[in-house]
């Protein structure tokens, strides 16, 4: 079966009770055994739900993995990974990458004694540089957020086994429509759910998605030792969600190609980053490893500085101001003051981050409109 | 949208992202938050007083409406360019609620004779009970429509397309009829979608829809909806409220949410049941099929004058077979899932004579168009190369022997 036949099947079988087409939410908590000693499929939902299930084998299917596992929230996923290190551990995670994954990095996980490294993922000669004798994990987002940076995965999955990483990607931007991080040599993908997988800004949700099941089966019981599982609700919300994904995808590049363009071309605007545009400097890998678009996710840097970006993000009537990305109505906002706050202002501003940057979620609504919008907000 | 700069309306997927919706929700959650409440608090007597008098726009009790209800109304009404819309549990719900409104004791109504086995049934069956009389003119025949009217003549009813036949009607020449008789024309656009076509804009009086299909999406939800004017709908609005078929927030959050990807889901919808069509006409086992979008369709040219799409369903017949023979096509396809229904992301197969007419006699069959070697299809939203493969191997697979055994069928 194809992507989006699998996307709509794999995981929903119907209900062999009722013969519902939709699989029925398990609100429960607990599950009523056999007898003493004796345990059925699932016992308590810390430990398993079927609809949660029923979103792991969709997600596992799609991700081309052996399994997967749904946490409350992206951050949660991420620390559900995060856990399989140990004190005195070290990660190499890249420079372009979420500002709460920064933060549970710096500011938690080295609470536990374990150690991180930023390095350019885009480049193995960074990784170089950056690798330790306690090495044990490469963390990277491809396109990577907010600067869009292309991480060829594939080559930094040869480098990292060469030195025995394991490797996870946050492939929350691209989505499995795009990229398919296990199929280059990734041990662990991680989504936030409650973007494009979920799609509708009205989830929250984190996923882990590996090939190995011994490591599946580690990751379960961190999760299952921990509780920061997905509510029934939500995986409903993003199974549902999960069925329109690569329709939703497909618009959102086709949108965001536009605005890049159209931005790119604008005298306002400084410059653009998006990994479809020839200017982009990982364009041509972006084009090997990215299928049939380039995301729906764009920044900008605008003309000035603070009070010209903040000018623009107070403006738009359509693109609505509000953290968080990759629903079907559009987003705009400011990451120095908002999704990367959480990072040290050095840091943010070494790795690019500076006060003129806006960062675009293109939803999918008509691009005459979402042009139109820009164009009077940037024209002000 | 609120901009005065935009000199043309939203886009489809704009429109159906956000009209309806306050900019500024309650806490500025980007969703609509659902509300689950039986009944609204007043501040004092003044405001209910303010509230009777219509001075306030608000909630009152449940059964008049909520505000999930409200915002897929407007969403709905703005999609069908109709002054408003009401809301219902289910799309029959919606069809009882408005004859309910509009007739009374010794009036008639006329139908275009291919529709919805449920709302022939409700009228001949119940609507008989309080003295209405149903006319049923065959479908497409204008002039014995016109011959039937008389002065006791309510309302002009029709389907298009028509389910499962796929028969369009010219509505235009529909809408004439009504306006000459000044008698009211309704249309159940449940398989064309405004995505496809806007009967308003062809002056019919009042669009309904099941919104379980299409417009919910998802195979998850029931609801109905009617678009029309203001005028129209006020007694009918009121008549809900006292019957009580209201939806609830719940199924109303999913039907707004599933609302939100209509545009992309109608196109794939479209592509599917297009080419699913052409694939079927070309297969040496099928004798004929119907969809608008085929030349060798009977309303192919009003078809694709009136609609951008024709929508996922598809009906066909499979050559020289009986209805066991049928039935083993049916039984014998591994994506598309055997039920009732249609619109939804998982496609959908169904024997309408097992489905739907099943306790039929022969000859009530045969008077419907119903034959036993008929199959309908609703296309979902899966890769469009999967539902031909599956279709292929069913039609292949299943040609030797029957899969069901001996039955009392009449």
């Amino acid at each position: 079966m194809k992507f989006r036949t699998r996307s709509i099947h794999v995981g929903n079988q119907r209900d062999l009770q009722t013969g519902a087409v939709v699989p029925p939410l398990y609100a429960t908590s607990t599950f009523v055994q056999p007898a003493a000693g004796e345990f059925g499929e699932f016992d308590y939902s810390r430990t398993g739900n079927p609809t949660r299930k029923n979103l792991e084998t969709t997600i596992a299917s799609l991700e081309s993995g052996t399994g997967a596992l749904a946490f409350a929230s992206g951050m949660a996923a991420t620390h559900g990974a995060m856990m399989l290190l140990r004190s005195g551990d070290h990660v190499i995670a890249g420079t372009d990458i979420y500002g709460g994954t920064y933060r549970l990095l710096h500011k938690v996980c080295d609470q536990s004694g374990v150690t991180v490294s930023l390095a350019d993922t885009t480049a193995i000669a960074s990784l170089e540089k950056s690798l330790q004798p306690a090495t044990k994990m490469i963390w990277l987002e491809s396109p990577g957020n907010p600067l869009l940076s292309i991480t060829d995965i594939q080559k930094c999955c040869q480098w990292a086994k060469s030195k025995n990483l394991l490797v996870a990607v946050d492939n929350t931007l691209a989505t499995p429509v795009l990229t398919r991080p296990l199929e280059l040599g990734a041990d662990i993908v991680q989504h936030s759910a409650t973007k494009y997988l979920g799609g509708h800004s009205d989830a929250l949700g984190g996923l882990l998605v590996v090939r190995d099941s011994e490591l599946l089966q580690r990751l379960h019981f961190l999760q299952n030792a921990t509780g920061a599982v997905m509510s029934p609700w939500d995986a409903f919300l993003i199974s549902r969600g999960i069925k329109t994904l690569e329709l939703r995808m497909r618009q959102h590049c086709q949108n965001a190609a536009i605005l890049a363009e159209f931005l790119d071309q604008h005298p306002r605007v400084q410059r653009v980053y998006y990994p479809g545009l020839d200017t982009h400097p990982q364009r041509s890998v972006a084009g090997q490893q990215m299928q049939g678009g380039f995301g729906g996710m764009l920044s900008f840097e605008v003309k000035g500085g603070f009070s010209q970006a903040k000018q623009v993000v107070d403006s738009t009537e359509l693109f609505q101001l509000a953290v968080s990305l990759g629903a079907v109505e559009s987003l705009i906002e400011h990451p120095a003051s908002m999704s990367h706050a959480s990072y040290d202002r050095e840091d943010r501003l070494k790795y690019g981050i500076n006060d003129s940057l806006i960062r675009l979620s293109v939803g999918i609504e008509n691009i005459e409109d979402q042009q139109h919008d820009l164009s009077q907000a940037l024209n002000r | 949208m609120t901009n005065e700069q935009t000199p043309t309306p939203p886009g489809f997927s704009t429109t159906s992202i956000h009209a309806g919706e306050q900019r500024e929700k309650p806490s500025h959650s980007i969703t609509d938050p659902i509300v689950c409440a039986s009944t609204y608090t007043f501040r004092d007597t003044q405001s209910v007083i303010d509230y009777i008098e219509q001075k306030q726009d608000r909630g009152e009790y449940g059964r008049y409406g909520n505000p999930n209800e409200w915002v897929v109304e407007k969403k709905i009404a703005a999609l069908e360019q109709g002054e408003e819309a009401v809301v219902y549990s289910s799309g029959m719900a919606s069809m009882v609620g408005l004859l309910m409104t509009l007739l009374n004791s010794g009036d008639e109504i006329i139908f275009f004779d291919e529709c919805y086995h449920r709302s022939r049934e409700f009228c001949n069956s119940h609507l008989a009970r309080f003295g209405v009389r149903t006319r049923q003119v065959k479908t497409g025949d204008y002039a014995a429509m016109e011959a039937a009217i008389n002065e006791k003549t309510k309302l002009l009813v029709s389907e298009s397309p028509t389910n499962p036949h796929m028969s369009i009607v010219d509505l235009d020449r529909f809408a004439t009829i009504g306006k000459r008789h000044g008698i009211p024309t309704l249309i159940d656009a449940t398989l064309a979608t405004p995505f496809n076509v806007r009967p308003l804009n062809h002056g019919v009086d009042l669009v309904m829809h099941s919104a379980t299909k299409y417009m919910g999406g998802h195979n998850d939800l029931l609801a109905g909806a009617i678009v029309g004017s203001k005028n129209l709908l006020e007694p009918i609005r009121n008549l809900r409220g006292i019957m009580g078929a209201i939806n609830s927030p719940h199924n109303l959050y999913l039907l707004e949410r599933g609302l939100k990807t209509f545009e992309l889901r109608m196109q794939r919808h479209n592509e599917n049941g297009l080419a699913v069509a052409r694939f079927l006409e070309n297969h040496p086992r099928v004798e004929k099929v119907l969809y608008p979008g085929l030349e060798s369709h009977p309303y192919h040219e009003i078809a694709t004058e009136t609609m951008s799409g024709f929508g996922g369903l598809v009906t066909f017949y499979v050559k020289d077979a009986d209805w066991k023979e049928t039935a083993a096509v049916v039984d014998a396809t591994k994506i598309a899932r055997i039920a009732p229904s249609l619109g939804g992301s998982e496609t959908l197969i169904e024997q309408p004579l097992v489905m739907s007419y099943f306790q039929c006699t022969p000859e009530q069959r045969q008077s419907f168009g119903i034959t036993d070697n008929m199959i309908r299809i609703a296309c979902g939203l899966e890769n469009t190369s999967d539902l031909v493969t599956d279709l292929d191997q069913a039609l292949s697979s299943s040609s030797v022997t029957p899969s069901v055994s001996e039955s009392a069928i009449k």
